[in-house]
C-alpha cells in the first residue's frame, strides 16, 4: 500500500503540539502557582496526581481519555445535545490525551520557577499597590520567563515525541489523527524501513535541537537574571 | 486622630506580641529594642504583609479592626524593607514609575528624584548599585507611590561605616521635611538620636517601660 503524503502529518503533528502547548501553559500556569505557593499538605496529593503521568504507559492515559471520550461515557453526555457524540478519533480527542500526557512537563518547570521568586519581590509590588493579579502578570511572570520557556519547549518537544496516547485516542487517520511518531510505525509495519528511517531521523534532529534550545535559553536567561 | 494608631495582640512564630502605640504625622517614630523583640513583624503587621489579631488605624480609618483587613495593596504605605528593595527585572526608574502608576494620584517625581539624589541612578538596574545607592533608591521607590506612611526597615545597616555616615545625615535632614508619619525600626542608638522625634520601646514582643 502507498502511504499518504507527508505533508498533512506534518501538519497536524505541529498543529496538535502548538495547540497543546497554548492550552497546557495556560491550564498549568494557576495549578503551578498554588503548588508552589499554597499552604498544606492538600497540595502533594495534587502535585503526585499531575505527576503520574510521567510514570504510567501511555496506553494507560491513552486507554482513559478514550473510554472518557468515547459515546458511553457520561462525560459526553451533555455534548450529544450539540450533535457530538464522541471524541474518540478527533482532533479534539487528540488534544485532550495530549494535555494530560504532557501536564508533568509544563507542572514541574512552572512550579520550580514560582519556588524559586522567594516573597520579597511580590511583598515589593504588594505595598507599592499592585494587587493579586496585577503581581502576577507584572512580577511574577516577567521574573519566572525561564520557567516559562522551558515548559513551553519541553512540552511541545513530548507532545511531538508522543506515541501510545495519540494511537490509542487518534487511531492515526491519515490528514485527521495521523502524526509523525504512528507513520513511523505504519512504514515499519509494511517494512518500508528506508521511509521510516528519514522521519525518524528528522525527529532525532528535532529532539536534539528542541533540548539545545532550552539549554541555551536556560543558560542565556540565567546570566541575564538576578 | 492624625497618624498612625497600632494595638496588636497575638503569636508570631515562636512568641507573644502585644503592644500598642501611637506615630504621629509629621514625626519620626522610633521603634527600638533588641534583634528578636518583635519590631519587624510590627512593621509587616502595619503594611498588612502579615496578620495578628488587633487594629491598625490610620488617620481615623480603620485598615484593621474586628470586621475588615485592608489588604497590603489598598493601603498605600512606601515600605523600605531590609535587603532587597526595587524589583530586580526592572531599572530605577522603573520602579518609581511602577509605584507612581499605582498611586490614588500619581505624584511628580521630579522632586522626588531630585530630594533622594538618584537622578544619575535611574537608568541602572537595582543589581548594578551600591549598598547607599540601593537605600536611596529605594527611599525614593518608597515615595514615589505618594503614601500615606512611611515604614523604615533598619535602612542603614546593610551599609559600611561611611555610607551609613552620609545617608544618616541626609535622612537627619531629609526626614523632618515629610508631612506623613514615619515608622523606623532600628537597633542604633545613634540612630535614634539622629533621627526620631519620639521613641516606643519594644522587649520580647511588648512595649517597655
Amino acid at each position: 500500500m502507498e502511504p499518504s503524503p507527508l505533508g498533512p502529518v506534518i501538519a497536524v503533528t505541529l498543529e496538535l503540539a502548538l495547540t497543546t502547548t497554548v492550552l497546557l501553559l495556560l491550564l498549568a500556569t494557576p495549578l503551578a502557582w498554588w503548588l508552589a505557593r499554597g499552604r498544606g499538605w492538600g497540595k502533594e496529593i495534587v502535585g503526585a496526581l499531575a505527576a503520574l503521568p510521567l510514570v504510567l504507559p501511555p496506553t494507560v492515559i491513552g486507554f482513559y481519555v478514550l473510554v472518557a471520550l468515547g459515546p458511553a461515557s457520561p462525560l459526553m453526555a451533555p455534548l450529544h445535545m450539540f450533535g457530538v457524540r464522541t471524541l474518540a478519533f478527533t482532533f479534539t480527542g487528540l488534544v485532550i490525551g495530549s494535555l494530560f500526557y504532557s501536564l508533568p512537563f509544563a507542572v514541574q518547570p512552572l512550579r520550580t520557577a514560582f519556588e524559586g521568586l522567594g516573597e520579597r519581590p511580590l511583598e515589593l509590588a504588594a505595598t507599592m499597590g499592585a494587587g493579586p493579579f496585577d503581581r502576577f502578570l507584572t512580577v511574577a511572570a516577567p521574573l519566572a520567563r525561564r520557567g516559562f520557556l522551558s515548559a513551553a519547549i519541553l512540552v511541545f518537544a513530548h507532545t511531538v515525541g508522543e506515541f501510545g496516547v495519540v494511537l490509542m485516542i487518534g487511531g492515526a487517520m491519515p490528514g485527521r489523527t495521523e502524526v509523525l511518531s504512528t507513520r513511523i510505525y505504519a512504514l515499519v509495519e509494511s517494512l518500508q524501513f528506508g521511509a521510516a528511517h528519514r522521519i525518524a531521523a528528522g525527529l532525532v534532529g528535532f529532539a536534539f535541537l528542541a533540548l539545545l534550545a532550552l539549554l541555551l535559553v536556560e543558560r542565556r536567561i540565567g546570566r541575564l537574571a538576578p | 486622630m492624625s497618624g498612625l494608631a497600632v494595638a496588636l495582640a497575638g503569636r508570631i512564630g515562636g512568641f507573644a506580641l502585644d503592644i500598642a502605640f501611637q506615630a504621629p504625622a509629621g514625626a519620626v517614630t522610633a521603634l527600638v529594642g533588641p534583634s528578636g523583640s518583635g519590631k519587624t513583624s510590627v512593621l509587616r503587621c502595619v503594611a498588612g504583609l502579615r496578620r495578628v489579631n488587633g487594629t491598625v488605624t490610620l488617620d481615623g480609618e480603620a485598615w484593621q479592626d474586628g470586621r475588615r483587613f485592608v489588604p497590603p495593596h489598598e493601603r498605600r504605605v512606601g515600605y523600605v524593607f531590609q535587603g532587597a528593595n526595587l524589583l530586580p527585572h526592572r531599572s530605577v526608574e522603573a520602579n518609581l514609575r511602577y509605584a507612581a502608576a499605582r498611586a490614588a494620584a500619581p505624584p511628580d517625581l521630579a522632586p522626588i528624584v531630585a530630594a533622594t539624589g538618584i537622578a544619575a541612578l535611574l537608568p541602572r538596574r537595582p543589581d548594578t548599585l551600591s549598598g547607599g545607592e540601593a537605600q536611596r533608591a529605594a527611599l525614593a521607590r518608597a515615595l514615589a507611590g505618594a503614601p500615606r506612611l512611611l515604614l523604615l526597615d533598619e535602612p542603614l545597616s546593610a551599609l559600611d561605616t561611611e555610607a551609613r555616615a552620609a545617608l544618616l545625615d541626609w535622612l537627619a535632614a531629609f526626614l523632618p521635611t515629610l508631612s506623613l508619619p514615619v515608622l523606623l525600626v532600628t537597633h542604633d542608638p545613634a540612630e535614634v538620636a539622629r533621627l526620631a522625634t519620639r521613641v516606643v520601646r519594644l522587649r520580647a514582643g511588648r512595649v517597655a517601660g
